[in-house]
């Protein structure tokens, strides 16, 4: 039987890549180890090399085919005493090209099982107009990934005193490539690599704010940032109070935070709740790219120590970004991100995927939902919150995070404080399982909220059995 | 009283590769009559501060935790008249001395240490959390060894604005023990930057001896995996701390990055007041009073040299205590802070 070459993944998240360059032609013999091709995702090129011996047979996806989904295959290999010719007709035209994904989807929630009505075929949710975006701006498509590294390159730009550091961030290029090209523009006295020494950087970045720079410290994983913490809290956090307002640290600490895809427990943890915790932090988790890139650059500008909680998942997907010479947004200030009147979904970074799918599971059973990004998890918008569940009277709140003490746990228990006249329905709040992060996959799945748990809750609290 | 000079055990260690050190243990610096006199003034300053510290603590103006420096008074003070402008320092808990010799004012410090509105962090910080950015003192860290990095970061900063200054990072031989202390060890030898890392030996960290916590005990030689080269200093003589001091400066500020200085010296009192210090014997802390005390040294100096009558020392002294009684009766009669300043300070 002829050996079919598959498409790789080149890592947990991976989906699809661009075939970008094959190095043997039909008909070349190949052994073990020889590199056969050159593919690329959004953040590397890498080789693929041959695993058997023989002929190879036929190319299936040629060079410079764009959105290969892993595992399609790319070519067949005549084992040796095939016959070469007839061991590339064997094999079907299946699409190798990955069918064009809706835009603002997260891989994870693409791949729950269909619910009651089917979430793919349901009409693209509308983002409401952000007040903060002039209307007519020209809006560009752009990653998540692009987003933050436009926005570090332009403060950069703009102010000597702003540098990047952290593992990886210079020579190669970004581990997840958020970082990608500031070496080549700043050189290396501004883009930092560290040794792997979360604690000591992080230390290093805070004395260095103290001093008057503007670090952005990049953490490979917020989970990394568990050795640094005590500089975070102790040392950035508590240095304005402890000095009578006299001196501060003016430090982002950014990276990619949360489950991203099969990494299990000790690189799968939410950290908004935890940091949320402390007076004298900020703490911000985008979800769109055009919110990444005007909260990375506030938070940069901000004179306070900022939490920035990226999400990997996210890094790669695409939203529109305002073309503005200089878009900066509100840090504390949640976005309604679709106007509903029934009831309202509030999330935050990748939890905001939970919710708009939901929102269009719940449109086509007549339940008009207003969603609310807070994009800020400290200081939290309340306002935009209590002025929405006095319009819907019911509130529902989904996350990542762990369950217990959790964002939305904090959130319920503000609305049933100040807004309890106007709530028809017990706050239900979605969140991850109480569970560290399983690896196999059935179980991942479990252990992450769900499309059909959001709208199961939003069911309960407008009582439709 | 006995006063004469403590034997230094200084010497100079080698680095990691085996060659001789390109440093050594300087001898004392010559002290000039002018000299003299400020070190005797500065280190009264710091006892004498100290004292009243202590006593106000046994009245219970003074709360929570509260670290004496008494013994230690040369370190900081030799090390200041190695010091430029803009040269930052930044130190743990035991912090009150290093504030006197960055010139903070009396006043401030104690009315923090009483936790009143007009202490240095208007009575936020409390003994172990003041600063002052235009002294350039960097606290006042009430964890042990974070200092450590935050110091190093002060000297990232200085190399990023390719100034000439130097951050002084104090920690402690306990501290000493500290994982960041060697993460950022190897990041200032990697990126040369200009740090001095004066280890204040003081024998015991807490209640437990240098001999139960540390495997070297020779602190010198603590950053010889990272190439830091270390110096051992009589940290009891201020001119052997001064003469240290130029050293290290020069060689930060030449563009050689970190270095180690251990000053050996001693604290009298237990690690904070709460502290009784059974784990050493009264003999021991008598010992090193009597015979390597830092301000009795230069003392003695003063007078063996007629630099300086009794009664013109005793003068300096009525002058310190009036300046500490003046700090003390500040800080005791000085409102609280004011309650809206709960609120305040949090984030800008």
């Amino acid at each position: 039987m002829p050996i079919e070459i598959l498409m790789p993944a080149l890592s947990p998240t991976m989906e699809e890549g661009n075939l970008s360059k094959w190095l043997k032609n039909e008909g070349d013999r190949v052994v073990a180890g020889d590199v056969i091709a050159e593919i690329e995702t959004d953040k590397a090129t890498m080789e693929v090399e041959a695993v058997d011996e023989g002929t190879l047979a036929k190319i299936v996806v040629p060079a410079g085919t764009e959105g290969v989904k892993v595992n399609a295959v790319i070519a067949v290999l005549a084992v040796d005493g095939e016959d070469v010719d007839k061991a590339g007709e064997d094999i079907g035209e299946e699409p190798a090209k990955a069918e064009a994904p809706a835009k603002a989807e997260a891989p994870v929630a693409a791949e729950e099982k269909p619910a009651a009505a089917p979430v793919a075929a349901a009409p693209k949710t509308e983002i409401a107009a952000d007040p903060d975006i002039p209307a007519g701006t020209e809006m560009v498509s752009t990653t998540v990934r692009e987003a933050l590294r436009d926005a570090m390159a332009e403060e950069m730009r703009r102010d000597g005193d702003v540098f990047v550091m952290g593992e990886e961030v210079a020579e190669y290029q970004g581990a997840y490539k958020i970082t990608q090209g500031l070496l080549q523009e700043f050189g290396p006295r501004r883009v930092v690599d560290t040794p792997i020494t979360e604690h000591g950087f992080a230390g290093v970045g805070v004395g260095a704010a103290m001093a008057g720079l503007k670090p952005i410290v990049e953490f490979m994983t917020f989970n990394f940032a568990m050795q640094a913490i005590d500089q975070i809290i102790n040392s950035a956090a508590k240095t304005l109070y402890m000095s009578g307002g006299q001196m501060g640290a003016p430090i982002v600490f950014r990276g990619p935070n949360g489950a991203a895809a099969r990494v299990a427990a000790q690189h799968s943890q939410c950290y908004a709740a935890w940091y949320s915790h402390i007076p004298g932090l900020k703490v911000v988790m985008p979800y769109t790219a055009a919110d990444a890139k005007g909260l990375l650059k506030a938070a940069i500008r901000d004179p306070n120590p900022v939490i920035f909680l990226e999400n990997e998942i996210l890094y790669g997907q695409s939203f529109d970004v305002p073309k503005l010479d200089d878009f900066v947004l509100p840090i504390g200030k949640a976005r309604v991100h679709k106007q509903g009147k029934d009831v309202t979904l509030v999330s935050f970074g990748i939890g905001m995927t939970y919710a708009v799918k939901a929102e269009a599971e719940l449109r086509g059973m007549g339940i008009d939902a207003e969603i609310i990004d807070l994009r800020t998890v400290r200081p939290l918008d309340f306002d935009t919150i209590i002025a929405s569940v006095k319009k819907t009277n019911r509130l529902v709140v989904v996350e990542e995070g762990f369950p217990q003490s959790s964002v939305g746990d904090h959130i319920a228990s503000q609305v049933s404080q100040r807004a309890f006249d106007f709530l028809d329905a017990p706050v239900i709040t979605i969140a991850g399982k109480d569970v560290p992060m399983p690896y196999a996959a059935n179980l991942e799945k479990l252990a992450l909220p769900n499309v059909g748990e959001v709208v199961e809750a939003v069911k309960a609290v407008t009582y439709r059995g | 009283m006995a006063t004469a000079a403590r034997k230094a055990p200084a010497k100079s260690k080698s680095r990691s590769d085996g060659k001789s050190s390109t440093l050594s243990t300087p001898k004392p610096a010559e002290f000039t009559k002018e000299e003299e006199l400020s070190a005797y003034r500065h280190m009264l300053l710091i006892r004498r501060f100290e004292e009243k510290a202590g006593q106000l603590y046994g009245m219970g103006f003074i709360g929570g935790f509260c670290h004496l420096y008494i013994g230690q008074e040369a370190v900081v003070t030799g090390m200041k008249m190695a010091l430029i402008e803009g040269d930052q320092m930044i130190t743990a808990y035991r912090d009150h001395g290093h504030m006197l010799a960055m010139e903070l004012s009396p006043r401030g410090v104690m009315a923090e240490l009483t936790g009143r509105r007009g202490g240095l962090s208007k009575g936020k910080g409390g003994s172990m959390h003041m600063f002052s950015k235009e002294k350039h003192f960097y606290g006042g860290h009430g964890i042990v060894g974070a200092q450590v990095s935050l110091g190093t970061g002060l000297a990232f900063a200085n190399r990023y604005r390719d100034n000439k200054n130097v951050s002084l990072t104090y920690f402690g031989d306990g501290a000493a023990n500290q994982g960041q202390v060697y993460e950022s060890f190897n990041m200032a030898s990697l990126w040369k930057l200009p740090v001095i890392y004066i280890i204040e030996n003081n024998r015991y960290a807490m209640g437990t001896s240098v001999s139960r916590s540390s495997a070297e005990t020779d602190f010198s030689n603590r950053g010889a995996s990272f190439k830091i080269p270390g110096i051992q200093v009589d940290g009891m003589d201020v001119r052997a701390v001064k003469a240290a001091g130029n050293v290290a400066t020069e060689w930060c500020r030449a563009g050689n990055g970190p270095l180690i200085l251990e000053m050996q010296t001693y604290r009298y009192r237990g690690h904070s007041m709460s502290d009784p210090a059974k784990y050493r014997s009264k003999e021991e802390v008598q010992k090193m009073r009597s015979e390597h005390d830092p301000i009795e040294q230069v003392k003695a100096r003063l007078i063996d040299k007629k630099w300086a009558s009794e009664d013109e020392l005793k003068a300096i002294d009525k002058e310190v205590r009036d300046v500490v009684a003046d700090a003390a009766e500040f800080a005791q009669h000085d409102a609280e802070p004011d309650p809206s300043e709960l609120w305040t300070d949090i984030v800008l």
